[in-house]
């Protein structure tokens, strides 16, 4: 058992800094190296991940965008109904739905459906030993284990991000239609107004970038699991909150920088 | 590389843990061609010994040569050059539970050779049927009983005709027919192929029976308690210990050859 001192050292955030350096360095070779040499990309692997990710995910993320476009139309209709500007419903929801509760909710489905899985399966290779195999063979699990995952994730959540988008906007032309009274052809014509195709890319930005984070701390989290039954689930919990923190720690930032930008 | 140069160089080495000393101060060699056991009782550090002798940690101090090279003063690049010059058979046999077992066995194949698919098929089938699986190319792993999970690891260990082969507990959770018959294989890789081989294990039965040599470690000198060939030690050692350690095995050994 180790002792109080040694369960200390565990939480070493010098320690943990060098981790994450040295897991983010060795995650992005391999990512590169699998670019430089798409033949040894490992497509069964890829193919699965992206199904995953990907279409397996898409119901929720449809229903859940759906409901998010609903709330967000009633919220918006009940506030534009008291200075009566109901007809900027679209507007609102378009510019929220399109710049951050699309890639958001996408984000967070994903986090629970594949960075929760990614930290599973790594925790339980590592506990299986197979990646103290993958690493005596002399095979970089970035290339073999990271790689294919983020670049499913990174083809799968700009894709989940439109479908996603289409849902919301469905959800809140509904509201629009039945407690606004909005012509759908209104609708769509302020939502065509205000949004151009600037709007929709950024969204598929963030999603990338939430499909990138997602990946490498569900990988990460896996990684450091301890070897047994517990840290592989502790692993999988952790994954998810932190992956959830950084989406919204990088939602911020990215906000902020395509506020800046004039978006 | 000179026939009479040890494989295996440990000099003055101090491993754990964190912070935690597990054995310290071990020197010991490997030669070329000889079965090598570590051997000592439940938690004695003997897994931590092979983790650190393959490359997986570093150690607090001293060296561990491995074909001439320090491993541990190794870069990264420079300790997967040398970890593809040696085959570790794991505990549970590690095999890619998402992968074939031909494709498990390939793998290094596919990484390191220029084979083309027609031949990596061809030395896939040699080293299953080297193991006993010949017909089981297309199976997973979670197909298999826990005997031909480790004959299929000790298989992917061979892929690549390693000179030197770590061997985790061969015979832990095996029944003894099954135990025997991977004994046998071990002998057969060193006598037919030349292989050394490290066995790690606190299966009395499989060290008497394989090793040439032994080193016994000691939870409570963190060292190394006795080095030489097991039969002599249980009859020769000074140490008590030692031949306590070795006498319920041996015993039996003496009456199956009386």
């Amino acid at each position: 058992m180790p002792s109080q001192q040694e369960k200390f050292a565990i939480f070493d955030p010098k320690k943990i800094f060098f981790q994450v350096l040295d897991f983010t360095g060795e995650s992005m070779r391999g990512f590169c190296s699998t670019l430089r040499h798409p033949g040894k990309l490992r497509s069964r692997d890829f193919f699965y991940y992206f199904d995953l990710c990907g279409p397996k995910s898409l119901p929720i993320v449809l229903l859940i965008e759906l409901l998010t476009g609903m709330i967000l139309g009633l919220q918006a209709a009940i506030q534009l109904r008291k200075f009566g500007t109901e007809l900027y419903v679209a507007d609102t929801l378009g510019w929220s739905v399109f710049k951050e509760m699309g890639p958001l909710m996408v984000g967070i489905v994903a986090t629970g459906r594949a960075g929760s899985a990614f930290a599973a399966e790594l925790g339980t290779m590592k506990v299986n030993e197979e990646l103290s195999a993958l690493t005596t063979m002399g095979i970089s699990y970035g290339r073999f284990l990271v790689a294919p995952k983020l670049l499913a994730m990174m083809l799968a959540m700009p894709l989940l991000t439109v479908f996603g988008d289409l849902a919301a906007v469905a959800g809140g032309g509904m509201i629009a239609m039945t407690f606004v009274d909005l012509p759908i052809s209104v609708y769509n014509a302020r939502l065509f107004e205000v949004l151009n195709p600037i709007t929709f890319l950024l969204g598929i930005v963030k999603a990338l970038v939430f499909g990138i984070l997602i990946t490498l701390a569900g990988c990460y989290m896996g990684i450091e699991a301890d070897s047994d039954a517990q840290g592989v689930g502790r692993a999988a919990t952790s994954a998810v909150v932190i992956s959830i923190l950084l989406i919204v720690l990088s939602d911020a930032l990215m906000t902020q920088i395509f506020s800046y930008i004039g978006y | 590389m000179n026939a009479d140069k040890p494989i295996i160089e440990v000099r003055n080495l101090t491993i754990g843990y964190d912070a935690r000393i597990i054995l310290k101060d071990l020197n010991f060699e490997v030669a070329p061609g000889e079965i090598f056991g570590i051997l000592g009782g439940s938690g004695c550090g003997k897994s931590t010994l092979m983790k650190h002798l393959i490359g997986l940690y570093e150690p607090f101090k001293g060296s561990i040569g491995i074909f001439g090279e320090n491993i541990s003063q190794a870069n990264e690049a420079q300790k997967r050059k040398i970890m593809q010059r040696f085959g570790v058979a794991y505990q549970g046999g590690a095999l890619f539970g998402s992968m074939t077992l031909a494709e498990n066995v390939g793998l290094v194949l596919e990484e390191y050779t220029d084979l083309n698919a027609e031949q990596i098929r061809r030395r896939v089938s040699e080293k299953l049927a080297l193991v006993d699986l010949a017909g089981f190319e297309n199976f997973m792993p979670g197909e298999l009983s826990g005997g031909m999970k480790k004959r299929a690891g000790l298989a992917r260990a061979l892929a690549l005709d390693p000179k030197l082969l770590f061997f985790d507990e061969p015979s832990a959770g095996l029944d003894p027919i099954t135990s025997a018959e991977l004994d046998k294989l071990i002998l057969r890789l060193r006598d037919q192929e030349g292989t050394t081989i490290v066995v790690v294990t606190h299966e009395l039965d499989s060290i008497f029976t394989i090793t040439d040599r032994v080193i016994m470690l000691d939870k409570n000198t963190q060292g190394i308690a006795a080095t030489g060939n097991v039969h002599k030690l249980l009859s020769e050692s000074p140490d008590p210990w030692v031949r306590n350690f070795l006498s319920r095995e041996g015993l039996k050994r003496a009456e199956m050859a009386k």
